[in-house]
C-alpha cells in the first residue's frame, strides 16, 4: 500500500463524517435556496420553480432583510467587545491577588451560563418592566425617568445587548482566567525589576501573552453573536417595530413560520459567508499581529 | 434452546476436578439465559393477550392545547356509545401545533381526524390533505349545518367544497367597565364609531393624562383586522390574486384605527409591555379592550371582588351601526390519507352533537358554533355571553387564501408602525398591498397553472 492511500484510508471516517454532516447538507442548502420551496412544493413536487439567484436578489430588495443585518451588526459591534471587555475584567479580578470570595464571585459570574435563556428572560422582563420593574425604581432615585427597556425601538436593542452579554460573559471569563493562570510569573517580576506600571505591564506582558486566547475568545463570541435568536425570540417577539429582528430570526419566520424553505435557505446561505468573511479577517488581523 | 444444551454438554464431557471448578460460573450463566428466556415469552405472551382484547377500530385524533384535555373528558362517552372505536387522543401544544401538524404533511404521518384553527383550513386545502366532508354530511341524517352560525361554517367552505365542521367560535369584541363609562357620561353603548368617537373622547377627558379608553395592543393584529373586515370591500381582489387595502374601506378603517392612537385614546403599547392585563382593566387603565372570548372567565377569575359586577361585553360598533366581527375559532377536519374516515366522521358527528357541545362549553368556556346549544338555560342567561351571540350572527371568515396568517401579520406589522406615527395612511396602505402582491406572487402563478391546464383539457 503507497503511503498516500494509506493516509486517505486513515482519514476516510472522519472525511465521511464531515461530507455526511457537514458538506452535504451546505450543498443541499445551496440548491435549496436556488428554488421557491414552499407549501405548494411540498403538495406537489411539480410545483417547485428554479429560481436562480432570485432569492438572493428579492432579498437584497428587501427591506426588511437590511433592517435585520443592521440589527445583528449592531448586536455584533456592541456585544462582541463589551462581553469580551466585561469577561476580561471580571478574569483580572478573579486572578488578582488582593481579590477576596474569589470562589463566590467564580460561581456567581458563571452561573448565568448555566441558566436556561428563557426562565431568566422572563425574569428579566419584569426587571426591564416600565412601571414596575426594579431597574427604573432604581433610576428614579437617581432622578432619571422611566424608560420603556422593552417597548421602545431605541432601547430594546441596548436591553437586548446587556440581557445577552450578562448571560455569556462567565462563559469567556473562564477561558481568560485558565489563559491569565498560564502566563509565568517571572515576566511580571522583570517586568517589575525593569519598574514597569500596572498599566504597561497589562499592556506589554499580559495582552500579549494572552493573544491567542483573544484570538479565540474573539471568534467563538462573535460566530455566536452573529447567531442571535433566542434572546429576542423570548423577550420582544423582535419587536418593537420589528427592531430587535435579527438575520437568523428571520430565517426562522421564514423557514418554519411560513414554510419557504428556499427563502430560508438564502438567508442563511447570505448569514454564512458574512460569518466566514469575518472570521477570516479577524484571523488575518491576528496574523499580521503575529498572533496565533 | 440450543445454545445451552450445546454449553452443558461441553461442560460435562468429563475432565474430573477442573470441571467441578469451571461448573459453578456455567450454572449461573445458564440461569441466566433461563431467566432471560422467561422474559421474552411472558413478554411475548403480554403482548399477544393484548391483542386479543382489543381489536378495535383506532383512530388518531390531535387536539391542542386546553381544548385538548377538555376533550379527553368527552371521549369515553364516545367509546361506551361506538364499542368498535378507540380514540388515541395527542395532545399538542397551541404554539407549535401548525408547524407540528406540517411536519406531520410532509412526513406522512398526519392524524385521522383533528380541530384545525380556522384561519389554517385554506393552507391545507391548498396542500390537498383534506378530505371534502359533503358526501359524509349527506349520509348522516340529523346533522343539522343550517344549525350552525354561516361566519363559522363558511370558514370551513374553500372553493365550494365543505372541508371542515365547526368545534367552537372565537369572534373579538371589546370588554368594557360599566362604572367608568357611567363616570364620563357615556349612557347608552355606542353602535357606531361615530358614537364610539365621542364615547373614547369623553373617557379620555375624564381619565386624564396618565390613563386611556381603549387598549388596542400593537402586538396583535387583530383589532385592526377587525375593524378592517366590517368594511364592504374585500381585503383581497381577483380571487385572492391581489391585496385590496387601497379601497376606501380599508383606508377608513385603519384611519379610525390611527385616530384613536393620535388623540391618546389608546396608549401606544404592546401586550409584552403590560404585564398584567386583567390587573391593568381591574385598575382602570382603559375602558374598552378589544379581545376574544377566552378572556370571560379570566376577567371573572382575576378582577377584583368588588369590581366583578362593573365589566361587561358589547357588540363591536361597526362604521355605521353594528359591525361584522371576526369568524375565528376551530373546526374539525378529516385528513385524505386516513385510513378510518368512517369513524373519524362518527367522532366528529358525536363532538359537534348539541348535548356534547353544551358540555363541552361548561367543561370549557369556548362559545359553540351551533344556534340551538346557545338556547340551552347555561348559555341563554349568561351575561356576558350574550354580546358574543349577537357578534356570532355577523361573524365574517378572513379571506381563504393559504398566505392570509402572514398577510395578516404584516398588516398587524403596518398599523403598528402607523400607530407609531411612522407612516401615514397613504403611505401605510400602498406599502401593505405592495408586500401583499409580493406575498401572493406564487398564487398567481399557480392559479395561472391551474387556469391553462383547464384550458388545455376541452
Amino acid at each position: 500500500m503507497k503511503p498516500n492511500t494509506a493516509g486517505w484510508l486513515f482519514a476516510a471516517p472522519a472525511l465521511t463524517v464531515i461530507v455526511m454532516f457537514f458538506a452535504l447538507p451546505v450543498v443541499a442548502a445551496l440548491a435549496l435556496s436556488l428554488t421557491d420551496f414552499d407549501i405548494y412544493a411540498l403538495a406537489d413536487l411539480d410545483n417547485l420553480r428554479f429560481v436562480g439567484i432570485g432569492n438572493y436578489v428579492a432579498l437584497l430588495q428587501n427591506p426588511l432583510f437590511w433592517k435585520s443585518l443592521g440589527n445583528t451588526l449592531y448586536f455584533v459591534l456592541v456585544g462582541v467587545p463589551l462581553s469580551v471587555m466585561l469577561s476580561l475584567g471580571a478574569a483580572l479580578m478573579l486572578h488578582s491577588k488582593l481579590g477576596r470570595f474569589k470562589g463566590f464571585f467564580r460561581t456567581a459570574f458563571f452561573a448565568p451560563v448555566v441558566t436556561t435563556v428563557v426562565a431568566v428572560a422572563v425574569i428579566w422582563r419584569y426587571l426591564f418592566h416600565t412601571r414596575y420593574g426594579l431597574v427604573n425604581w432604581v433610576l428614579s432615585y437617581a432622578g432619571i425617568d422611566p424608560i420603556d427597556w422593552l417597548g421602545d425601538p431605541d432601547w430594546a436593542m441596548p436591553t437586548i445587548i446587556l440581557f445577552a452579554v450578562w448571560k455569556n460573559f462567565g462563559y469567556n471569563m473562564i477561558i481568560f482566567l485558565a489563559g491569565l493562570q498560564s502566563i509565568p510569573e517571572d515576566l511580571y517580576e522583570a517586568a517589575r525589576i525593569d519598574g514597569a506600571s500596572r498599566w504597561a505591564q497589562f499592556r506589554h506582558v499580559t495582552l500579549p501573552m494572552l493573544g491567542p486566547v483573544l484570538l479565540l475568545v474573539g471568534i467563538l463570541t462573535m460566530a455566536g453573536y452573529f447567531q442571535l435568536f433566542a434572546e429576542p425570540y423570548v423577550m420582544t417577539q423582535g419587536g418593537p417595530l420589528e427592531s430587535t429582528k435579527s438575520v437568523l430570526y428571520l430565517m426562522y419566520e421564514e423557514g418554519f413560520k411560513w414554510w419557504n424553505l428556499g427563502n430560508a435557505s438564502a438567508v442563511a446561505f447570505i448569514l454564512f459567508v458574512l460569518m466566514v468573511a469575518t472570521t477570516s479577517g479577524l484571523l488575518w488581523f491576528a496574523r499580521r499581529k503575529g498572533v496565533e | 434452546m440450543h445454545c445451552r444444551s450445546g454449553r452443558g454438554v461441553r461442560g460435562d464431557d468429563g475432565r474430573g476436578i477442573r470441571m467441578s471448578i469451571a461448573r459453578p460460573p456455567l450454572t449461573t450463566q445458564s440461569r441466566l439465559w433461563q431467566w432471560l428466556l422467561l422474559t421474552a415469552l411472558s413478554v411475548l405472551l403480554l403482548v399477544s393477550c393484548s391483542r386479543d382484547i382489543d381489536d378495535r377500530e383506532v383512530v388518531s385524533f390531535w387536539a391542542m392545547g386546553y381544548e385538548g384535555e377538555v376533550a379527553a373528558q368527552l371521549l369515553p362517552e364516545f367509546e361506551r356509545r361506538n364499542p368498535g372505536i378507540r380514540v388515541d387522543l395527542q395532545q399538542l401544544p397551541v404554539l407549535s401545533a401548525h408547524e407540528k401538524l406540517l411536519t406531520a404533511f410532509a412526513g406522512e404521518s398526519l392524524p385521522d381526524v383533528s380541530p384545525l384553527g380556522n384561519t389554517w383550513i385554506p393552507e391545507f386545502a391548498a396542500l390537498g390533505a383534506l378530505e371534502p366532508l359533503a358526501t359524509y354530511i349527506a349520509a348522516t341524517p340529523g346533522f343539522d349545518a343550517a344549525d350552525f352560525y354561516p361566519g363559522a361554517w363558511d370558514t370551513g367552505v374553500v372553493e365550494g367544497k365543505i372541508l371542515a365542521v365547526p368545534w367552537y367560535s372565537e369572534t373579538r369584541l371589546p370588554f368594557y367597565r360599566i362604572d367608568l363609562l357611567k363616570q364620563a357620561g357615556v349612557e347608552t353603548l355606542p353602535q357606531s364609531w361615530d358614537e364610539w368617537r365621542i364615547a373614547l373622547a369623553a373617557i379620555k377627558a375624564e381619565v386624564g393624562p396618565d390613563r386611556y379608553a381603549i387598549l388596542l395592543p400593537l402586538n396583535e393584529f387583530e383589532p385592526l383586522l377587525s375593524l378592517a373586515i366590517q368594511q364592504p370591500e374585500p381585503l383581497l381582489r381577483d380571487n385572492g390574486r391581489y391585496g385590496n387595502f387601497r379601497s376606501d374601506g380599508f383606508r377608513q378603517a385603519l384611519g379610525f384605527y390611527k385616530e384613536m392612537f393620535d388623540k391618546e385614546w389608546a396608549p401606544v403599547l404592546t401586550n409584552n409591555q403590560i404585564s398584567n392585563v386583567w390587573d391593568e382593566f381591574g385598575k382602570g387603565l382603559f375602558s374598552f379592550y378589544i379581545s376574544g372570548p377566552w378572556n370571560t372567565a379570566r376577567f371573572k377569575e382575576r378582577m377584583p371582588p368588588e369590581l366583578q359586577d362593573q365589566w361587561m361585553t358589547m357588540p363591536l360598533p361597526g362604521p355605521q351601526g353594528a359591525g361584522a366581527s371576526l369568524a375565528n375559532g376551530t373546526s374539525f377536519v378529516i385528513f385524505r390519507d386516513s385510513q378510518h374516515k368512517a369513524a373519524a366522521w362518527k367522532l366528529i358527528v358525536y363532538l359537534s352533537s348539541p348535548q356534547v357541545q353544551a358540555r363541552f362549553h361548561a367543561l370549557s368556556g369556548n362559545l359553540p358554533p351551533r344556534r340551538s346549544v346557545w338556547r340551552t338555560p347555561a348559555l341563554a342567561s349568561d351575561p356576558h355571553a350574550r354580546a358574543f351571540r349577537n357578534q356570532l350572527e355577523r361573524a365574517v371568515p378572513t379571506p381563504k387564501v393559504p398566505e392570509w396568517e402572514r398577510i395578516a401579520t404584516e398588516l398587524g406589522l403596518i398599523g403598528e408602525a402607523v400607530a407609531n406615527d411612522r407612516m401615514t395612511v397613504d403611505e401605510a396602505v400602498v406599502e401593505l398591498d405592495r408586500r401583499t402582491d409580493l406575498i401572493l406572487e406564487k398564487r398567481r402563478w399557480m392559479l395561472d397553472q391551474q387556469d391553462q391546464a383547464a384550458a388545455a383539457t376541452p
